[in-house]
């Protein structure tokens, strides 16, 4: 039994192993001063993309994209990861909503 | 005040709604005021403290606590909505025909009423710990003053719980015999589209794939940020740009309450309760 079953942790290591080597391509946006940073991201289309948002300022910020189908409070100096896509190729705008009218942005899949 | 406004009408428009089609579908049950502010006053009390929990939350599971808990609380509602709806296939005739038999409905509304009190305590925390969070941001940020940040809080309050009445006194004036048909009908899309919500928030943390983000988009028909929007969404899960994994579970428990309630109605029919 125990020679049967004993290829499996390997194959299961590998498959673990496997997927952090394809790990998803990574975004970093900033917030600062209610404003995000850089306002627009390219990222590639019809790939998962992992976006990181780093809150610097001292009050929560809450990311949200209807074009992209995400929302996300993000508390006052922490980084949140957010999954997006695979996305079709075009322009995905988002906005922090508690600060919509400066913290505005573009997430641009090509 | 005007930002204030408008978020806080954004948040409460969506649990007044859901507190409207509960109230609705509960109006026979006894102590039903009684079950229902008790859910509205924890679901308060925990988005206080959801709120102040918001940085250990979000640290949970590598960062995606948030994501989480938000699928957890939405799967929860879905299926407490779920039994209820099934439970009333079942009893629902017998409750009408047995309403003044005081002892009987006493002790069946009870378990029926604290399953839809947690849906509307779950509501509120989820809206309110967003409200909450907001206007802490707002009044720490300096910009405005208290006077215009509660001035517009509450404005968005009164008119968000002005939709959810306006919703209650709407179906209140469905004709009788239609009546269980549409709260039933209200309560399975209610459920539908918490189950595509917590699709959502699962796909974000990347626990489920998206399988085709978006699989339509009708962005250009009826937004999601506009009012009618929202109402939408919150009622019967309207998503201009939905995943393929949201439409799946929104399809699957749309079915699977269908299947239930059906397979309960056919079976209860010859039994008469003891």
């Amino acid at each position: 039994m125990i020679k049967i079953l004993s290829p499996l942790p390997l194959a299961l290591a590998l498959l673990f192993n496997g997927s952090v080597w394809a790990a998803d391509p990574e975004f970093t946006l900033v917030i600062k001063n209610h404003r995000f940073e850089p306002t627009e991201v390219r990222v590639p289309a019809q790939k998962k993309v992992k976006l990181i948002v780093h809150n610097q300022d001292a009050t929560a910020e809450e990311f949200e994209s209807h074009e992209l189908n995400r929302e996300k409070v993000i508390a006052p100096g922490a980084k949140a990861t957010i999954y997006v896509g695979p996305l079709k190729p075009g322009r995905y705008p988002f906005v922090g909503e508690f600060n919509a009218k400066t913290a505005q942005g573009v997430l641009i899949a090509e | 005040m005007l930002s204030a406004a408008i978020i806080v009408f954004r948040e409460t428009l969506e649990a007044a709604l859901i507190i409207g089609i509960i109230a609705v579908a509960t109006r026979n049950l006894r102590a039903r005021n009684a079950w229902l502010l008790g859910g509205i006053t924890a679901g308060l009390l925990g988005s206080v403290l959801v709120a102040l929990s918001t940085s250990k939350i979000a640290d949970w599971a590598q960062g995606m606590g948030q994501e989480l808990f938000n699928a957890s609380v939405l799967g929860v509602a879905a299926a407490m909505l779920a039994w209820h709806n099934i439970w009333m296939a079942r009893h629902g005739r017998q409750l009408a025909m047995q309403a003044k038999q005081l002892g009987h409905e006493v002790s069946t509304g009870s378990r029926e009423m604290s399953a839809l009190a947690l849906v509307v305590g779950l509501a509120i925390l989820r809206e309110g710990s967003e409200t909450a969070l907001f206007l802490y941001s707002m009044l720490t940020g300096g910009e405005e003053t208290l006077s215009s940040v509660l001035g517009g809080g509450a404005l968005g309050l009164i008119l968000g719980c002005a939709a959810g009445l306006g919703l209650y006194a709407g179906v209140l004036r469905i004709p009788p015999r239609h009546f269980f048909g549409v709260t039933s009908g209200l309560i399975l899309l209610l459920a539908a589209a918490m189950a595509s919500q917590a699709a959502r928030f699962l796909v974000q943390a990347d626990v489920l794939p998206s399988l085709a983000a978006p699989l339509w988009n009708t962005a250009w028909l009826l937004d999601n940020s506009s009012v009618l929007g929202r109402t939408l969404h919150t009622l019967v899960g309207y998503e201009a740009a939905p995943s393929g994994t949201q439409v799946a579970f929104y399809a699957a428990t749309l079915v699977s309450i269908l299947i239930g309630m059906r397979l309960v109605r056919n079976r209860s029919l010859p039994i008469s309760t003891p």
